[in-house]
């Protein structure tokens, strides 16, 4: 084999092997999509985040805003401290609500920005003082079903 | 023998699990001169290059080459000593994904930073020594065995060695092959005032180019001499490898019971 | 009892036995490791050796992606019209491939392939003498021949591990989308809605490196390790095919349990 040809195919084997590594990321993958050029961070206290993860999407009117950076608890509070990386071409008035929405009936769970009136902007670092929690399935049934149970025996 | 060797061997004694291979050894491989070592198979002919080129380690005794101890020798100087050594294998041991050129070349690319005009200069009058030049493009698997035998002749010379090592060079080939290499190992230890050890148990070819010979048996020297002395001598074991005999003191029979005895322990069991 | 004693014995020195090579497997991947400075100073034979294990293994890697891509379509398109959710092929097809079919399969194609290849010549340069020869000629067959060869692997395998779950993508999308007629949007933008660069592509090419780093280690170690005989080296080869895929399926297990663990 010539070592010159042989570098050929060498070079040809490397440029396809990284070019499909790049696809992988790119186009299957979402490194695209998840990669904001730069962010800056908003915090959100939650009583309950139900099955919130780290990365997971953080969306505005539907379209992915930012991602989740961090998930903590508060001993003080009791509270789940949320920690959000946000686009930096977006603003948000003060009097943003953040809600845990889920996608679906049993997809993942995102956090939803509902914007409000303020003239004031969210700068970096701030909390976002209004927030509502998730909505745990089983705690809603089982308030369904005790409701049930108490107005049960009246109708019959 | 003279007291200018190149190879010094003293008390050599080798063992491998335990099984003592090399007994008590001594030899003198003077400069400039062709030296055969010889005896059956499995006499530890082989074994006793290996210790030479360092490859081996011997349980007692010394190995000295050139005023230097190779069995104390650590890898970096061991490293430095070999290149200063030639070997040449039994079957040649040529690199068979290269080509002759290249094969020839391969040493000379390791260990120097020679510009390529000048490695094919040196490559082309190896080649041509051993009258292969012509073949330098051909692959290893294209040879026969004869030239490929030379071809790793040109390989071990390649940086002027001042030790040449043999092991089998005979083997295998057609009997005008054996004459070719047999002349061009006289020849190149004398061009290149080299000393050169042989292992061979070819006797007739060897007794026509070498100056001394040491006749190896169980691990031991039994006979020693010039191939006139040896030729004049009377013992019996020199006697039967010369003239190889099929029974003498190298017995024709691997160590058994009595044939008796062997035979009627069949008869009882049928 | 002498039946027990003699049982007992055979078992010790098989123990024995394994111990031993085991110790010597790693002080041999050490000793690579020691030697690869040299193996990077001279890149003209790491390329040949990426050659001989990436290149030489490019179209076997190539079309058996392709079907495995084109199987995954036919039977997740299948399995997933029956709940209404053929959209979801490409998060299939995708996650499947890059989290473990790719590395998996492109590690035991790997092993046949290159691995053999390379046990195959290492043992027939020890068989014919040619590792001893390059010693005696003071280059050191580890820098020069063991070296290059089991980086060429590691390089490698990444790298085509890559290529294969990409072939079974580009299939997948084939049978799925032009075959099937799933709604090409939905099949892409799904793909990427669920397939995490970090916690899928990334952990993929951690796995495939590992499992180059396991191969290329046994292929040269069987083959340096191998009785220098004819029936020796086809010993050896058998070796390396048969401990690289049990190496590959255990390392996925472990690699999987502590990568996807949250899942």
């Amino acid at each position: 084999m010539n070592r010159t040809v042989l570098d050929l195919w060498v070079g040809f084997f490397v440029a396809i092997g990284i070019a499909a590594l790049l696809f992988l990321a790119l186009k299957v993958g979402n490194l695209s999509s998840s990669n904001f050029a730069e962010t800056y961070v908003l915090q959100a206290k939650f009583d309950n985040i139900g099955g919130l993860k780290v990365r997971g999407p953080v969306k505005s009117a539907g379209v992915v805003v930012g991602r989740v950076a961090n998930i903590q608890f508060d001993p003080s509070t009791y509270e789940a401290v949320v920690t959000m990386n946000v686009d930096s071409r977006y603003r948000f008035p003060k009097d943003t609500f953040a809600s845990i929405l889920t996608s679906g009936l049993l997809g993942e769970q995102y956090i939803g920005l509902d914007v409000g009136g303020d003239e004031k902007m969210l700068k970096a670092g701030d909390t976002i003082a209004k927030t509502q929690s998730a909505v745990v399935l089983e705690k809603l049934i089982s308030q369904f079903l005790y409701n049930k149970a108490t107005e049960g025996p009246e109708k019959k | 023998m003279s007291t200018d060797s190149l190879v010094k061997i003293r008390d050599l004694n080798f063992s491998y699990d335990n099984r003592p291979i090399l007994n008590g050894i001594n030899m003198d491989f003077p400069r400039g001169k062709v030296v055969a070592i010889m005896g059956g198979s499995g006499c530890g002919k082989t074994t006793l290059l290996r210790l030479i080129g360092g490859q081996l380690r011997p349980t007692k005794g010394s190995v000295e080459v050139n005023g230097e101890a190779v069995h104390l020798m650590r890898h970096d100087a061991l490293y430095a000593m070999r290149r200063r050594m030639g070997m040449l294998f039994q079957f040649g041991a040529l690199f068979t994904d290269i080509s002759v050129y290249d094969n020839v070349a391969f040493q000379i690319r390791e260990h120097t930073d020679l510009p390529e005009e000048l490695v094919r200069d040196l490559v082309m009058m190896k080649l041509n020594a051993v009258g292969l030049r012509g073949a330098h493009a051909l692959m290893p698997n294209e040879l026969s065995g004869g030239m490929a035998r030379r071809v790793a002749l040109a390989r071990a010379i390649a940086l002027d060695p001042m030790l040449m090592m043999y092991d089998e060079p005979f083997t295998g080939l057609d009997p005008l092959s054996l004459g070719v290499i047999g002349q061009l190992i006289r020849k190149l230890n004398d061009a290149l005032g080299a000393t050169s050890i042989m292992v061979t148990h070819d006797i007739q070819e060897s007794m026509l180019i070498v100056d001394y010979i040491y006749f190896m048996s169980d691990g031991r020297v039994v006979a020693e001499g010039t191939p006139d002395e040896l030729r004049a001598t009377k013992d019996p074991f020199v006697h039967q490898f010369l003239y190889a005999e099929a029974d003498g003191p190298v017995p024709f029979h691997y160590p058994a019971p009595p044939f008796a005895a062997d035979l009627l322990r069949g008869g009882a069991r049928g | 009892m002498d039946k027990l004693r003699d049982l007992l014995t055979k078992l010790g020195s098989q123990v024995t036995e394994r111990l031993w090579r085991l110790g010597f497997a790693s002080r041999f991947f050490v000793a690579i490791l020691a030697y690869s400075a040299q193996t990077f100073a001279r890149p003209h034979l790491l390329l040949r050796e990426i050659w001989f294990s990436g290149v030489l293994s490019l179209i076997i890697i190539l079309v058996s992606g392709l079907f495995v891509g084109l199987v995954l379509g036919l039977q997740g398109y299948e399995t997933l019209q029956r709940y209404g959710s053929s959209e979801a092929l490409g998060i299939l097809v995708a996650l499947s491939l890059v989290r473990e079919l790719g590395p998996v399969v492109a590690g035991l194609l790997f092993a046949s392939r290159a691995g053999s290849a390379v046990t195959a010549e290492i043992g027939l340069m020890k068989a014919t003498e040619q590792l001893k020869a390059m010693d005696m000629m003071a280059v050191n067959p580890l820098a020069r021949v063991v070296a290059p060869r089991f980086w060429g692997g590691v390089i490698s395998m990444p790298l085509l591990a890559a290529l294969f779950s990409m072939m079974g993508v580009f299939g997948g999308y084939l049978i799925g989308v032009v075959f099937i007629g799933v709604d090409e949007g939905a099949f892409w933008s799904q793909m990427q809605a669920s397939v995490d660069f970090r916690e899928d592509v990334l952990n993929g090419v951690i796995k495939s490196f590992v499992f180059g780093v396991a191969v290329s280690l046994i292929a040269v170690f069987e083959g340096y390790d191998s009785i220098p005989t004819a029936e020796g080296v086809s010993r050896a080869i058998t070796r390396t095919v048969v401990t690289s895929a049990l190496a590959i399926l255990a390392l996925d297990f472990v690699l999987t349990s502590f990568m996807f663990r949250s899942l």
